[in-house]
């Protein structure tokens, strides 16, 4: 039973990976009121660009260069259409998904063309703590990216709350005509919390293909970006309230792997449709919170507008 | 004093501003049309102008929102390049603007210490900051928790934190934009003696505002706008109201309505304990009873935000009550549908007109026949009678005095004041037994302004309609209502007579005093 326990536990925490990395950076874009619908689509880019460069050079440290630069590149791109030429955020973001979903199907079958695995990154145990008992095995045996991904959460708390930079994202998406009357650079800020999105999402991307799955197959995050969305308003755009959803969420992904591994008699459309199902339910659930979005989400900043 | 300002913050001395030739194009209007301005250290120069006068595109050139297609720009006598806020906040210029420029889910601190640089670099000094916001309250008479959430304060302290934000950076020239519009009288009182005393320790003033009263009482010198232009400026102390409306509006206005006594006719309108919950959830209205008779105007005065909307929209069967009911003519018309209550002789002017009160993709005519477009004579069965609705449509543009082009107008070209006659052309000849008139004349000019309470004072003798006037600006209260009730927090502080009542008394109930507790 321990065993088991262990097992489903230290395959949450590796689970959540990908989508701390992704909702984390979600969370800064929609606080500076930018809602980006492309996530899926960017991590499937950082996934295989990541995935191509470790398959062609075996250097772990590039592949993951490569997925940030894609990231960056997608997130440049992103902040253009929808801070600069204020597109209707929602529906581009719906575009971007495409698009990254795409582009990336087509260079894999055209750059790789069958499934191949790579050596991803291994497990890092951390001297002493991961010889404690139980947690030792859970936590500190994972390997650098996930690591990184539970880093983060502490690290944007701290940029959103402790410094001015943070206080200007939350800001600039509560009352950006208040922020630019004081001075604070709209644009700046929003390209700024985008990009940093696109970079996050390509990591998302990296840590599926080189680091916990060590494949590429077309469409392989099966819309975790979108999961990653959901997150965000699941923890009320909070770094650690996304972490509490991040958990609960692969917590029952990987008590459904275990399912499926185990053979028990549940129709695997079932238990796979069970994450899902619990985040529909949990986010119906917590729709009485009345926590509110960013009051200038999805809305594009014009000097002189009320 | 001004020097214990400094102490704590770098004070940015502006000894003149002038700006020349200001021309401001936007598509379709010509909001600035070369004009000259200046203000000089230690006076309140007012700017004083009808809506789309040109007074707020001014100072927002100035203040670096806009920017000027002609002219210059001299602070201290030197050229200026003003192209955003920063670049004002620099040469010591600070706005408050009319509708709050506040994160309502930051703090007081931390909405001052938004753009700023920070002390510690990359680490936000909120401590320090309220600390020296401490000093600054102190000093300057404005008081406010530097700790407390933006969306817990009163409308009044929310401007302090405004003006508080302006000192922090060390202006020395604050622009005003109609700070008084949502303030009772006593916060105007208060308001207008530490902008008195900030004057005397140095600081210099632009105070834009349409209130005439208050203009005369806090000004130094007067500039009047009209259609973008200079009609005048002018020492306050050769000013009078009348004068100054004349000048505004370019023609003799009658400050006063004419108000014939009625004869009250039987209760058409009563409400009996009325709770009714607001958006967040909250009782908005906390058992409300009123009465309205016949051929009389009831004014609900009070600051904004106390359950006005809610209590409109109750009545007009938009909001459902938790508790109490609602008579017209003394049926029992509580959860009745809106289209029920319409055919039963209620009308409603909406204070939010541009979402509730009119379609605006819909021309004039269609707007015009709204409510009643499924009736005789607009219907005939399914069929929609359009020789009628267009007869009818060229009579109440004519009657009503709708400025437009023809009736297939889109509404969205009309100005405010003309979509207000609309609406009222549409809801009075409805002949309504009950109106719900609510902020009927909120951002319209002078004129226009001049017109609605004509209508509605008329509307009373003619037709001995009900009035229910909602309105946050007391003078319009005073000028037309028979009765005033005074709304604070959901609850009614009074129902008193209109020629019964002094101003400061109306302002102690709007502050949340009952009327039996006034000394």
């Amino acid at each position: 039973m321990e065993a088991i326990i262990i097992g489903i536990t230290k395959s949450a925490i590796r689970l959540a990976t990908p989508y701390l990395y992704a909702s984390i950076g979600e969370t800064l874009g929609q606080l500076s009121g930018v809602l980006n619908l492309g996530v899926d689509g960017v991590m499937l880019m950082g996934a295989f660009s990541a995935f191509y460069t470790v398959l062609k050079t075996g250097n772990l440290g590039l592949g993951l260069l490569v997925a940030i630069v894609v990231g960056a590149i997608f997130g440049l791109l992103i902040a253009f259409v929808n801070v600069t030429l204020k597109a209707e955020q929602g529906i581009s973001g719906i575009g971007f998904y495409i698009f990254g979903q795409g582009l990336s199907s087509v260079l894999f079958s055209v750059m790789i063309g069958s499934v191949h695995t790579v050596n991803g990154f291994p497990p890092l145990p951390i001297p002493w703590f991961s010889d404690l008992p139980l947690v030792g095995e859970i936590l500190f045996q994972q390997n650098i990216l996930v690591y990184g991904a539970f880093a983060l959460i502490p690290l944007s708390w701290f940029l959103l709350t402790k410094t001015p930079l943070g206080l200007n994202i939350r800001a600039v998406g509560q009352n950006p005509q208040a922020a630019d009357s004081l001075g604070v650079n709209i644009v700046r800020i929003r390209y700024f919390t985008v990009i940093a999105g696109g970079i996050l999402s390509g990591i998302a991307g990296a840590s599926l293909s080189i680091a916990l799955l060590n494949v590429f197959q077309q469409n392989l995050t099966n819309g975790m970006g979108f999961i990653a969305v959901a997150l965000v308003y699941f923890g009320a755009w909070r770094p650690l309230s996304v972490l509490n959803g991040a958990l609960l969420f692969s917590t029952v992904n990987a008590i459904q792997i275990w399912v499926q591994v185990k053979g028990i008699n549940i129709p695997p459309d079932f238990t796979l449709m069970m994450p899902y199902l619990v985040t529909i339910v949990v986010l119906t659930a917590m729709a009485k919170r009345r926590v509110r979005p960013p009051a200038a989400l999805n809305k594009p900043f014009q000097r002189g507008e009320e | 004093m001004i020097k214990n300002s400094s102490k704590i913050i770098n004070l940015i001395k502006v000894e003149t501003v002038e700006m020349r030739g200001i021309v401001k194009q936007f598509p379709g209007v010509l909001a600035n049309d070369h004009i000259n301005f200046d203000v000089h250290v230690g006076e309140v120069h007012t700017l004083l102008g009808e809506n789309g006068a040109g007074k707020s595109t001014l100072m927002k050139i100035l203040y670096g929102i806009y920017h000027q297609d002609e002219g210059e720009i001299y602070v201290n006598g030197k050229l200026v390049n003003i192209r955003s806020p920063l670049d004002a906040i620099r040469l010591g210029i600070g706005m408050v603007h009319q509708h709050f420029m506040l994160v309502p889910t930051l703090t007081v601190a931390e909405n001052v210490a938004l753009g700023l640089p920070s002390s510690r670099k990359f680490l936000l000094d909120l401590d320090m900051v309220t600390e020296r916001i401490k000093e600054l309250v102190k000093i300057n008479g404005l008081y406010v928790d530097p700790e407390a959430k933006v969306w817990q304060l009163s409308v009044g302290e929310q401007q302090r934190v405004e003006i508080l934000k302006v000192l922090y950076r060390g202006a020395s020239l604050l622009i005003l934009d109609e700070p008084t519009a949502v303030l009772t009288p006593q916060e105007v009182e208060e308001l207008f003696h530490v902008l008195r005393s900030m004057i005397k320790r140095g600081y210099t003033i632009i105070f834009i505002s349409h209130k005439l009263r208050e203009v005369l009482s806090l000004s130094n010198r007067i500039t009047i706008l009209r259609d973008g232009k200079v009609v005048k400026t002018l020492p306050a102390v050769e000013a009078t109201q009348e004068k100054l409306a004349r000048l505004m509006v370019g023609r003799e206005v009658l400050l006063q309505v004419e108000h014939p006594a009625v004869k009250l006719g039987k209760v058409a309108l009563a409400l009996e304990g009325i709770w009714v919950q607001g958006d967040e959830g909250l009782h908005a209205l906390r058992g409300i009873d009123l009465e309205v008779h016949s051929g009389e105007i009831l004014g609900i005065a009070g600051v904004s935000g106390n359950g006005q909307s809610e209590l409109a929209e109750v009545i007009a069967g938009l909001r459902k009550p938790t508790q109490g009911k609602v008579f017209i003519k003394g049926i029992n018309v509580t959860n009745w549908s809106p289209s029920q209550l319409l055919d039963y002789g209620l009308s409603y002017i909406p204070e939010e007109r541009m979402r509730d009160g009119v379609v605006q993709e819909f021309n004039i005519e269609e707007n015009l026949i709204l409510k009643d477009h499924i009736h005789p004579p607009y219907a005939k069965g399914i069929f929609m009678n359009f020789h009628k609705i267009g007869q009818e449509s060229e009579r109440l543009i004519k009657n009503f005095d709708i400025r437009t082009p023809s009736r297939y107008t889109s509404l969205k070209s009309l100005s405010g004041g003309n979509i207000q006659k609309l609406i009222l052309a549409r809801e009075l000849s409805r002949k309504p037994s009950v109106l719900v008139a609510a902020q009927p004349t909120r951002g319209l000019d002078i004129s226009a302004t001049e017109y609605v309470h004509r209508q509605l004072i008329e509307q009373r003798i003619k037709l001995k309609t009900a009035t229910l006037l909602i309105s946050d600006d007391l003078d319009e209260i005073l000028s037309l209502a028979d009765r005033i009730a005074v709304i604070y927090e959901g609850e009614i502080m009074g129902v008193v007579k209109r020629n019964e009542v002094s101003v400061e008394e109306l302002g102690m109930m709007m502050g949340g005093v009952h009327k039996d507790n006034i000394p």
